[in-house]
């Protein structure tokens, strides 16, 4: 589904039915140099299980225009643009990695507006190396192995978003290399590194939230190591929130290397 | 500096798509020989079916044991996934089916293997899909070749037999160019000699039959993805890009950005036309491929020497390999195979300077080298192309795929090189008696 936000088409996939702002809503958000295919698994089945679906694709960011987003405030505002655009008054954020962060911080601007917050592949502060920075701008695709690497757990996942034979590792290089292309005016591959690396607000933001929590974390996750997000969950704790933490046996790929314990932590955390 | 999270080619044989299984504690990879596959519930049976959750449901689609080999097969060829299928013909003619219907057009080279000839000119065409035919080399030709409903150019990395090598960054871009995709059939190299991902191509597919598995048991194949065609830039595969009745309106594309062809080529490739691959087949390819590296280093070495000793021997007047300068490929290879030249594969031909007698009398003396119609085995073999494997190309097709009356061609194995070449030595002197 093509939707104009803040005057750009915007893609948001809907998980292959017919959007109906009538059904409660959850908004898919993905990390760097991803795009809403990485949700595809999870989308797909919360669509046909009585929710209205938004994986959105984020401004400049494949099949969507715009000027991509440059920090996270400005992606978080881009979220609450797109409910209006949507007409959906209340939804859940479900975001991954940057998605988190963006997911975590509109949930804060929004307010009740948002149901649930699902942070995936999260961490506080969201530190990324100054090699692979520079590495993203000027060597993307030295850049973009690092980050597989990093980011894959296994040799052998079960059958994921293309089904049995996908090969997690070179889907995400695929999908990385044709994110980047996506987007001839702006490297959103250092784009987005930049604004996870620049972020600060994530306290901030936990406390200000006033939805439920969910923290869906990678034990092996070597980009964003679970420890890496305790600083967050304390806060969340703190400030009264309640949440609730998963971890899985996986790395950075959540969505592909576990797709259906991922589907299921995510789900079930909607329910309540 | 390939380890644990970066492995490298050697490892990804061994250990790519697989680990000891979690109920029994196996190691090697377990044959999966079931049709289907229980249901956990009746919410499971239907998310499986309208892809909500990936698994398992039927073994024409998809097996565990399958799955092992296709994921295997993307890490070595750097894909995004892969699909497993009868033979190396049912991953050609899976590839074509999936991309075009009639009033297609292909651009295929015309160095290729007899059954991928047969399938294009012949059997296509019936179907409504014509080809084109451009000599390997032909830049030119490839370019002008290119027509409005050319929807794939299609080729051999090394051309059976004739080992012309393929230009495939060239011809990759001007397939890219004309917006349609490159498939390369890498049957003669497998990815340890080249990736052609690496060089421009978008799908590869085996006959897995061959070096793949190794050792003349099975007969399978596969077609490998690189997820690097944008097949809705391109504007020519409505196939892909826009919703297909055939599955609950599904736009494969917006599935997958990267994934639409491996989506649409298992759901109504397999589902349809059902050339499947047997979990017991997949089973003898992954022992093959566990050792491809050892395997094709061994090719390669004695290749050269028994290259080298026809070349020298006065009764062969031409050896069509790449290692020799006078090849044509020679400079090719050099620059596109890992390896170079001696990387350009096992199976290779040379022309019997004599009569047809004497190429009949060379062949029946040998005793090492197998008569028989493959390539690929861990033994050695030979075969006259043009009164088999390639008997119904017309003279012109033959030439063009480098083959003359009196051309033998073989395909080296693993024994002893001097027993081969003490092999040929024997045989020769056989035919050089039946001209006397």
């Amino acid at each position: 589904m093509k939707l104009t936000v803040n005057g750009a088409t915007t893609y948001c996939y809907t998980g292959g039915k017919p959007f109906d702002a009538a059904k409660p809503t959850v908004v898919f958000v993905h990390g760097v140099l991803n795009d809403h295919s990485v949700w595809i698994l999870q989308s797909r089945y919360l669509a046909n299980h009585g929710w209205n679906v938004l994986a959105v694709d984020l401004p400049g960011h494949c099949k969507s225009g715009g000027e991509a987003p440059s920090s996270v405030e400005e992606a978080a505002d881009f979220i609450g643009a797109l409910l209006d655009a949507a007409g959906v008054q209340k939804a859940a954020l479900v975001g991954h990695s940057w998605g988190s962060l963006i997911a975590m911080e509109a949930a804060a601007r929004l307010k009740d507006r948002i149901s649930h917050a699902v942070l995936v592949g999260t961490a506080f502060p969201m530190k990324v190396s100054p090699a692979l920075i520079e590495a993203s701008l000027n060597e993307p695709e030295k850049a973009l192995t690092m980050v597989n690497v990093f980011s894959r757990s296994t040799l052998c996942a079960p059958p994921s978003a293309l089904g049995p034979g996908t090969w997690v590792y070179g889907a995400g290089m695929a999908l990385g290399r044709r994110v980047l292309r996506s987007n001839p005016k702006v490297n959103v591959f250092h784009r987005g590194f930049v604004a996870c690396d620049r972020y600060q607000g994530g306290e901030a933001a936990m406390a200000a939230l006033t939805c439920p929590v969910l923290f869906l974390l990678g034990g092996l996750d070597q980009m964003t190591h679970p420890k890496a997000a305790q600083g967050l969950i304390k806060a969340a704790q703190a400030a009264g929130q309640k949440v609730q933490v998963v971890t899985l046996p996986v790395g950075h790929h959540q969505m592909t290397e576990t797709p259906d314990a991922t589907l299921f932590a995510i789900r079930d955390f909607l329910k309540t | 500096m390939p380890g644990y999270s970066d492995p490298g080619f050697d490892t990804l044989a061994l250990h790519a798509g697989a680990a000891p299984d979690p109920t029994t504690g196996a190691r090697a990879v377990p044959i999966h020989l079931t049709t289907s596959f229980v249901f956990e519930s009746s919410d499971h049976a239907a998310a499986l079916f309208n892809l909500e959750r990936a698994g398992h449901v039927y073994s024409r689609i998809s097996n565990p044991t399958n799955a092992v080999f296709e994921q295997r097969m993307a890490a070595l060829e750097g894909g995004i996934g892969a699909i497993s299928v009868a033979s190396g013909q049912a991953a050609l003619h899976l590839s074509i089916a999936t991309l075009m219907g009639a009033g297609s057009h292909i651009v295929a080279s015309t160095a290729l293997y007899g059954g991928s000839q047969n399938l294009l000119h012949y059997t296509l065409r019936r179907f409504g899909i014509e080809t084109t035919f451009v000599k390997p080399g032909d830049i030119d030709g490839w370019k002008a070749a290119v027509r409005p409903n050319t929807r794939l150019f299609f080729g051999e990395t090394v051309g059976n037999p004739g080992l012309d090598v393929l230009d495939i960054p060239t011809v990759a871009q001007i397939a890219h160019e004309a917006r349609v995709p490159l498939l390369v059939d890498s049957t003669l190299t497998t990815p340890y000699l080249i990736k052609p991902f690496e060089h421009g191509a978008d799908l590869v597919y085996h006959s897995a039959t061959k070096f793949l598995s190794g050792h003349g048991t099975v007969i399978g194949g596969v077609v490998v993805d690189s997820g690097g065609f944008d097949w809705d830039a391109s504007g020519h595969f409505p196939e892909l890009t826009e919703p297909y009745d055939g599955f609950h309106g599904m736009t494969f594309s917006e599935e997958s950005t990267v994934g639409a062809f491996l989506l649409r080529a298992r759901r109504e490739g397999l589902r349809d036309f059902g050339a499947c691959l047997s979990p017991h087949s997949a089973w003898l390819i992954l022992q093959g491929l566990e050792t491809l590296p050892l395997r094709m280093e061994r090719h390669m070495s004695n290749t050269e020497k028994v290259v080298a000793f026809l070349a020298s021997h006065p009764l062969v007047g031409r050896v069509g390999h790449p290692l020799l300068e006078s090849h044509p490929s020679h400079a090719l290879a050099n620059r596109l195979l890992r390896h170079g030249a001696k990387g350009a594969g096992s199976v290779f031909s040379f022309d019997i300077k004599g009569s047809r007698e004497q190429g009949k009398a060379f062949i029946e003396a040998l005793k090492i080298f197998s008569h028989l119609a493959n390539v690929g085995d861990c033994r050695s073999l030979v075969i006259h192309p043009a009164s088999t494997t390639h008997f119904r190309m017309s003279d012109e097709a033959l030439e063009g795929a480098g083959i003359g009356p009196g051309t033998i061609r073989l395909s080296i194995g693993l024994e002893d090189p001097q027993d081969l070449i003490d092999d040929l030595k024997r045989a020769l002197k056989a035919a050089e008696k039946a001209g006397a």
